[in-house]
C-alpha cells in the first residue's frame, strides 16, 4: 500500500459512502474513527520501511503513480497530515451539534482529501488544478438550501477559478527562468503571475469581499470550515513555491511585498470588523485578519516565521470552531444577526454567546487566550524590523477587539429583570465548557502543544534549515 | 491549408464568444458554446495529438449537455436578471474594444510564446470575452458561461506549453465540474430533512 492511497484514497472512497448513509451522528461517528485513525497512522507510522504485526509484514510507500505524475507523501509529511487530519476531526465531531454533519463529514473529507493531493502532486504546480477541483465540491456545502447562489459563493467560485490559469502559467514561466535565471523581465513577469494567482486563491485584499459576503450567507459552521482549510493548504502550497524556488525566495522585494500584503489585509479586516454590524460579517473579517497574520509570519525570514506560522494553526482551529459553532446556533433562533436583533441574547443562550466573544477575542491576540501567544511573537518579530509595522498590525487587532467589545455589550443589553436561562443543548454546552477551557490552557500554557509543530519546519527542505 | 483553417477557428471562437455575450436566450448560449468548443478543439490540436485534443470536444459538449439539461428544468421566469448594463449596443461596444485589445496584445504574444497568431489571438480573445461576461452579468447560468470561457482560452494557450495527460483530465474534471456546479446552483435542491 502508499502512503497516497491511504490518506487520499481512501477517505475520498469513505466520502463517497459517507453521502449514501443518512443519520448524522452515525455519520459523524464513522469519519471521525476514521480520521482518527488517519490522525495516528499519519503520526506512528513509518514511510517506506518494512513494518511487521504478527505474521504479517507490509511497507508503506511514499510514491504513487497516476497518468504519468506522482502524488508524493513522504515522512516529513507526517506531521503535517497529522495536523490537518487532527484539526479535521474537530470539525466533524462538532458538526452533529449543529445538523450539519451529513453534509460537512462527507463532502469535507473530500475536500480534505483533495487538498492533501494537492500538496503531495508532483509536478507541485498541478496543485493548483486539484485546489480548483475542491473549490468546486465546496458549493454544495457553501449554499444555502433552497435558495438561489448569493453573491458570496458567485465570486468565491469566481475568484477561486481564475486563481488557476495565473498559477499554471506561472509554472511555465518558473521552468524558463531555471533554464535561464538572468532574463529579468521573465523574472518579473512569472513575479505578476505567481502574485496575481495567490491573490485570488489566499482572498488578499481587495480580492477578499466574497469572504464576508459568504459569511453572511451561508451557515456559519460550513464557511467556518472553509475559510479555515483552503488558507491553510494555500499557504503551505505559497511556501512550497518560496521552498522551491531559489530566486523567489531570495528575493529582495519579497520581504516589502509579504509585509505590505500583510499589514493591509489586518488594517483593512480590522477597521472593517470594528464597524460591522452582522455578526457573520465580523467573522469573515477575522479570517482576513488572520490570514494577513499569516503573511506576516512568511515575512519575518527564516525558521522563525515559519515557526510561528505553525504556532497560529492551533488556536485559529479551535477559535474558529467555537466562534462557528456559536453562530450557527444564534443564526437558527435569531431572526438576524444584526446587533440590533441580538440584544440581550447572552440571558438565553450564555454559551453560545459567551463562546462567540471568547472566540472573537482569541483571534484578536488578547492576553491569557489561545491566540495571544502566536500574536506576541510577530508583534515582537516585527518590531525587531519596523516599528510603524507593529503600529499598524495592532491597529487592525484593535478594530476586532473593538467589535468583540462591541457585540459583548450588544448581547449583554438585555431588559431589566429579563430571566437567566441556557437554551443550548447539553452536547452544546459540554462542547462550549470544553473549548472554553481550551482556548484558556492555550494561553497559559502554549508549550503544551509544543510537540505537534516542531517537526513542521522540516516538511520544507530549504525554508525549513 | 491548416494555417486557413487556424484562422477559421479563430473566426468562429469570435462569433461566437461575442454570440455568447450578445444573446440572453439560453438555447442560443449554449448552442453557441458547443460551436465554440470546434474552434477550440482545432486551435488545441495544433500542440496536442488529435485524440488528446478530442477531449476538449467531448468535455465542452458534454458540458453543453449538463448546462441544457439543466436550464430545461428550471422557471423560466427566474432567468431574467435586473442589472446594468444590459444594453446590446454597450455589450457590441465593449466586445470591439477587447476585440482590439486583444489582437494588440496578441501580437506581441505570439512572438513571446511562440505560437500562431490565430492561435494567440483566439485564446486571449476567449479569456477577455469570458471576463467581460463575468464582469457584466451575476446571473449564476451566465456566470458558469463566462468561466468556462475563460478556461478555454486558457487551456488553447495551455496546450502550447504543457501535454501531460494529468493536466488534461484534470482540465476536463475541472470543465465538468464546472457545468455541473451550473447545473446545482439552476436547480438549487430543496435540503432533505437532515
Amino acid at each position: 500500500m502508499s502512503a497516497p492511497f491511504l490518506w487520499i484514497f481512501l477517505p475520498l472512497t469513505l466520502a463517497g459512502f459517507l453521502m449514501l448513509l443518512r443519520n448524522q451522528k452515525v455519520i459523524a461517528l464513522i469519519a471521525c474513527i476514521f480520521t482518527l485513525i488517519l490522525t495516528l497512522a499519519a503520526w506512528l507510522l513509518p514511510l517506506d520501511t518494512a513494518i511487521t504485526i504478527g505474521n504479517m509484514s507490509f511497507k508503506l510507500s511514499s510514491s504513487f503513480e497516476i497518468l504519468g505524475r506522482h502524488l508524493i507523501l513522504g515522512s516529513a509529511d507526517r506531521s503535517l497530515l497529522a495536523l490537518i487530519y487532527g484539526s479535521a476531526i474537530v470539525w466533524f465531531a462538532v458538526a452533529p451539534a449543529v445538523k450539519t454533519a451529513r453534509r460537512l463529514t462527507s463532502l469535507g473529507l473530500a475536500i480534505t482529501a483533495l487538498l492533501v493531493a494537492a500538496l503531495a502532486v508532483e509536478p507541485f504546480l498541478y496543485a493548483a488544478l486539484l485546489i480548483e477541483t475542491a473549490v468546486l465540491l465546496s458549493i454544495p456545502l457553501l449554499s444555502a438550501p433552497g435558495q438561489r447562489p448569493g453573491n458570496g459563493l458567485i465570486r468565491f467560485l469566481i475568484f477561486q477559478t481564475l486563481a488557476m490559469p495565473f498559477i499554471l502559467f506561472s509554472g511555465w514561466l518558473l521552468a524558463g527562468i531555471e533554464a535561464n535565471p538572468g532574463d529579468l523581465g521573465l523574472v518579473q513577469q512569472a513575479a505578476i503571475l505567481i502574485g496575481l494567482g495567490f491573490s485570488f486563491l489566499l482572498a488578499v485584499f481587495p480580492f477578499y469581499s466574497w469572504i464576508p459576503l459568504l459569511t453572511e450567507e451561508s451557515s456559519p459552521y460550513t464557511v467556518g470550515f472553509i475559510l479555515w482549510m483552503f488558507p491553510t493548504v494555500t499557504i503551505f502550497f505559497g511556501l512550497g513555491f518560496l521552498d522551491h524556488y531559489t530566486w523567489l525566495r531570495d528575493a529582495p522585494a519579497l520581504g516589502t511585498v509579504l509585509t505590505t500584503v500583510g499589514v493591509l489585509m489586518v488594517v483593512s479586516g480590522g477597521l472593517l470588523a470594528a464597524f460591522q454590524q452582522h455578526l457573520g460579517r465580523i467573522m469573515g473579517y477575522a479570517v482576513i485578519i488572520e490570514t494577513g497574520f499569516s503573511i506576516l509570519t512568511l515575512s519575518l525570514r527564516g525558521t522563525v516565521g515559519l515557526n510561528i506560522f505553525f504556532m497560529l494553526f492551533i488556536p485559529r482551529t479551535l477559535s474558529l470552531v467555537v466562534w462557528a459553532l456559536a453562530l450557527t446556533i444564534l443564526k437558527e433562533h435569531s431572526p438576524t444577526l444584526i446587533l440590533s436583533d441580538i440584544r440581550g441574547l447572552v440571558r438565553i443562550w450564555p454559551f453560545a454567546t459567551s463562546g462567540l466573544v471568547l472566540a472573537n477575542l482569541a483571534l484578536a491576540g488578547m492576553p491569557l487566550l489561545a491566540g495571544f501567544p502566536p500574536h506576541q511573537a510577530i508583534w515582537e518579530g516585527l518590531a525587531s524590523t519596523s516599528l510603524s509595522v507593529v503600529i499598524w498590525v495592532l491597529l487592525g487587532n484593535l478594530g476586532l477587539f473593538f467589535s468583540a467589545i462591541r457585540v459583548m455589550l450588544a448581547f449583554s443589553a438585555a431588559p431589566e429583570g429579563a430571566p437567566w436561562e441556557s437554551r443550548e443543548t447539553a452536547a452544546q454546552r459540554i462542547l462550549f465548557a470544553i473549548s472554553f477551557l481550551a482556548l484558556l490552557l492555550l494561553g497559559l500554557f502554549p508549550q503544551w502543544v509544543l510537540p505537534l509543530w516542531t517537526k513542521l519546519p522540516a516538511i520544507f527542505t530549504h525554508l525549513g534549515q | 491549408m491548416f494555417t486557413i483553417l487556424n484562422w477559421f477557428a479563430l473566426l468562429i471562437a469570435l462569433v461566437t464568444s461575442v454570440g455568447l455575450l450578445l444573446h440572453r436566450d439560453w438555447r442560443w448560449g449554449i448552442g453557441l458554446l458547443a460551436i465554440q468548443y470546434l474552434s477550440i478543439f482545432w486551435l488545441v490540436q495544433t500542440h496536442w495529438p488529435v485524440s488528446m485534443a478530442a477531449s476538449k470536444l467531448v468535455t465542452g459538449w458534454m458540458a453543453c449537455a449538463v448546462l441544457g439539461i439543466a436550464q430545461l428544468n428550471t422557471d423560466p421566469a427566474e432567468e431574467t436578471e435586473v442589472s446594468w448594463p444590459q444594453g446590446r449596443l454597450f455589450r457590441l461596444f465593449t466586445a470591439g474594444i477587447l476585440i482590439a485589445a486583444t489582437f494588440a496584445l496578441s501580437l506581441r504574444a505570439s512572438g513571446w510564446l511562440g505560437l500562431g497568431l490565430p492561435i494567440a489571438w483566439g485564446s486571449l480573445l476567449l479569456i477577455g470575452m469570458g471576463l467581460l461576461q463575468l464582469g457584466i452579468s451575476a446571473q449564476p447560468f451566465r456566470v458558469i458561461l463566462g468561466l468556462l470561457t475563460v478556461l478555454a482560452g486558457f487551456e488553447i494557450l495551455y496546450a502550447a506549453v504543457e501535454s501531460s495527460t494529468l493536466v488534461a483530465a484534470l482540465l476536463s474534471t475541472i470543465n465538468l465540474g464546472l457545468a455541473l456546479t451550473g447545473a446545482y446552483f439552476l436547480n438549487m435542491p430543496q435540503e432533505e430533512n437532515q
